[in-house]
């Protein structure tokens, strides 16, 4: 609704009271996700402990190099992510968009690395109810399948979601409608990219090493 | 802004007329307004599939409905007023409508965020309705699988999709709450300054924060399964369907108290208001309240103590059950105390509050039943338990809403409502709700089980009673639809403190206005002074007098 930038919404006392709100914001929602991805990663646990022998194969046939491009990839995404919140309090535009659309390259990237992975299991048929066909390893196979496809694809979703915010952030910096005055949409989009990140940091041992 | 400041008789409702001024408002006050809308409509859709059942059961066969429809009625009471009208209730309405009230801001933290709540809602409920037009679901609220993910043929995935979108909504709901309440209070206000009212509306909202997710990954994970194929809960390919069942309690449980811990918080309000008197051990509610939002993560396996879970797991949640008793029996106990010595007053919210009071005891006792291993295993399952979570739920939550929504009445409309027809149906509500569940604790013990059509004929007479209850529950329903709205022309003008209540919210004009106060208060003393002179104690600086009377 704002129209010049940082302007202070008509409910606060203080634009350190909306800011502080903010931050608040995004953190209680990280913790909702917390839960969220909590219970996926708990189910896919309690299933590894049930049927050890044949996660721990299953498992074995993901790419560990690209599995470990992916992170390195990422944790290099947050490190742009984290320059572009220091160029939108220093309010350099032209490197908040270079960090930013760095950012969203890296991401792109990685569901690109990502894609070409699931492209390769669709073609060992390997993806439950599409194409899954038993192999030696028995019918508990798909059931690893199914907890990695759920969580590696709600991890992209969320990855998805982020790169659109920062398109908007894009646009808005391009507009000149961020700066010293307005970076909190900056810094609360760091915040989630960064959960995006740590998510993945649980995923890729739990899913690729273990 | 500034416009409503000068001028004294604009409030939220004459703001604006138009149709667009409701949908597009960003006013907390008519967002709580659209939620009463809402969840009154929800309320009786899902009342009138309990009166459906209800007549059905009158007979011990099946006569009314074929045995297909009962299960998708049940099916449709149990989705409709969990999800859709208790969760959101309290916190939507009346939270919605007071928090910012009751902490001296002038909306919640994000306006914007609080307007699509709504929006989610109607979704979710759109979702969920269009399911039971187009045929219903048969899987009872609780959705276990593999039933739900396998066997069923009903409209199964619209019905998990309109509750998985209504998370949203109560997500989005906390969350604002959660901001506010940390970030929003009027100088002055300090923690524990706050009214009881709003530290249950933020042990809630971390419930809800807490536990909805997990709700929301359970659906997701039961979709993927009957939409994709994904067998993650099928024993076939090693999937436990128990999983599920887990996962389902360790948000279901706590939903328990995403429903009571506001209907707590409104009877502390309302307790104290009516006795004249300080709540009694301030701060021993507050832990309680926080105590329960932690302790209720912890006692999800006493819904499945003979479902197969270990015995060892079974005694562990059978003592953390009997453990989360405490806090609620502190708050049983508080209110008992702040009634004595007081000067007790019995309007209707007072009469909606002595009655939860005593059938909030009796739910709760009820609860220490079957949290004992070896009574739930006779009950379980049966109409015992049913009784029960309806004592805590219709008999708790309903009757704190309804006394919330009487007593908070005059401050949201202006107006009062006809105090000998509330009286009447909160009589009303009262007989016919024991009336309707007291025997299903004897249906219950005696062994019939709950969700079946058909029963044996020596349980013909309690069920009898059971149905009459549930009529006279229903006029006891219908009676303040019909005086509210006659209120909202015909009452007197209520003025700013009807009540002669301490607190923020009434402190400002009836109904307020938009920007709640024209200068945001200074808090100086605690809540519930109610010894002293209230309206010395709380010190607002206004522009206008205090209101005529
Ligand atoms: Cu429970």
């Amino acid at each position: 609704m704002s129209s010049s930038a940082g302007a202070l919404a008509h409910h606060f006392a203080n634009i350190h009271q909306q800011r502080t709100a903010a931050r608040l914001g995004m953190w209680i929602f990280l913790l909702t996700e917390v839960m969220f991805f909590g219970g996926a990663i708990a189910t896919y646990c309690i299933y590894r402990t049930l049927h050890p022998y044949v996660f721990e194969a299953a498992g074995r046939e993901l790419s560990k190099p690209l599995g470990t491009l992916n992170t390195v990839v990422l944790i290099t995404s947050s490190l742009t992510m984290a320059l572009s919140v220091v160029a939108a309090h220093s309010g350099n535009r032209r490197r908040l968009l270079g960090w930013l659309a760095a950012t969203m390259g890296l991401g792109l990237v990685f569901l690109g690395v990502k894609a070409i992975e699931w492209y390769t299991e669709y073609a060992h048929h390997r993806v439950p109810g599409l194409n899954f066909t038993p192999d030696e390893l028995g019918p508990t196979a798909e059931l690893f399948f199914a907890c990695y496809f759920a969580l590696t694809s709600l991890h992209a979703l969320h990855m998805i979601i982020g790169l659109a915010v920062m398109g908007v952030l894009v646009r808005l910096a391009y507009q000149g409608r961020l700066g010293p005055e307005r970076f909190i949409p900056v810094e609360v989009t760091g915040l989630y990219w960064h959960f995006v990140d740590i998510v993945w940091i649980f995923l890729f041992p739990l899913l690729y090493l273990l | 802004m500034k416009m409503s400041a000068i001028e004294p008789r604009t409030d939220y409702l004459n703001a604006g007329y138009s149709v667009r001024s409701w949908l597009l408002t960003q006013d907390h006050k008519r967002i709580a307004l659209l939620y009463l809308l809402a969840i009154t409509c929800m309320f009786f859709i899902g009342g009138a599939a309990a009166v459906l059942f209800r007549l059905d059961l009158m007979t011990p066969d099946a006569d009314l409905v074929q045995s297909e429809t009962y299960n998708k009625l049940f099916t449709m009471h149990g989705v409709i007023m969990v999800f859709f009208f208790l969760i959101p209730s309290i916190p939507a309405v009346l939270g919605n409508f007071l928090l910012p009230l009751m902490i001296g801001a002038r909306d919640l933290a994000f306006p914007k965020l609080n307007l699509l709540s709504w929006y989610v809602f109607i979704a979710g409920g759109a979702f969920t309705i269009w399911a039971i037009v187009h045929g219903g679901v048969d899987t009872g609220w609780t959705f276990y699988t593999p039933y739900t993910s396998t066997y069923s043929n009903t409209h199964v995935m619209s019905t998990a999709l309109g509750v998985f979108i209504v998370g949203f909504s109560s997500i989005l709901t906390a969350l604002n709450f959660l901001v506010t309440i940390h970030t929003m209070r009027a100088p002055g206000l300090t923690w524990f300054r706050l009214p009881l009212f709003v530290w249950t509306m933020y042990a809630t909202s971390l419930v809800i924060m807490l536990g909805t997710p997990v709700l929301s990954i359970v659906i997701f994970l039961v979709a993927l399964e009957r939409g994709l194929g994904f067998g993650i809960f099928d024993p076939a390919l090693g999937g436990d369907p128990l999983l599920f069942q887990h996962l389902f309690w360790f948000y279901s449980h706590p939903a328990v108290y995403i429903m009571v811990l506001p209907a707590m918080g409104v009877i502390s309000e309302l307790v104290t208001c009516f006795a004249r008197k300080r709540v009694f051990g301030y701060h021993f509610i507050v832990l309680a309240s926080l105590g329960i939002a932690v302790l209720g993560f912890l006692v999800w396996g006493h819904h499945m103590f003979v479902s197969g879970q270990s015995v060892y797991a079974g005694m562990v949640f059978s003592i953390l059950s009997f453990l989360v008793a405490v806090p609620s029996a502190i708050k049983v106990f508080n209110w008992t105390a702040t009634l004595y010595g007081g000067q007790i007053g019995y309007e209707t919210p007072m009469l909606y509050a002595l009655g939860f009071v005593g059938l909030f005891t009796i739910g709760g006792l009820t609860g220490l039943f079957l949290a004992t291993t070896a009574v739930d295993v006779h009950v379980h399952d049966t109409y015992f338990v049913v009784a029960h979570f309806h004592y805590i739920m219709v008999g708790g939550a309903v009757m704190a809403y309804l006394g919330g929504i009487h007593y908070w009445w005059p401050k949201i409309t202006g107006r009062m409502y006809p105090e000998w027809w509330a009286r009447l149906s909160a009589l009303m509500i009262f007989v016919g709700f024991n009336l309707t569940f007291f025997p299903q604790f004897i249906l219950g013990y005696l062994g019939m089980p709950r969700r079946y059509h058909v029963y044996p004929e020596e349980f013909q007479m309690l069920n009898v009673l059971s149905s009459a209850g549930a009529s006279i529950l229903g006029v006891g329903y219908l009676l303040p639809m019909a005086y509210f709205t006659w209120s909202l022309w015909y009452s007197p003008l209520a003025g700013d403190n009807p009540w002669g209540a301490t607190g923020l919210e009434w402190q400002t004009t009836s109904p307020p206005p938009t920007e709640n106060f024209p200068v945001i208060p200074t808090v100086v003393t605690e809540p519930y002074d109610y010894e002293t002179n209230s309206d010395q104690t709380i010190t607002v600086r206004r522009q206008g007098e205090f209101a005529h009377e």
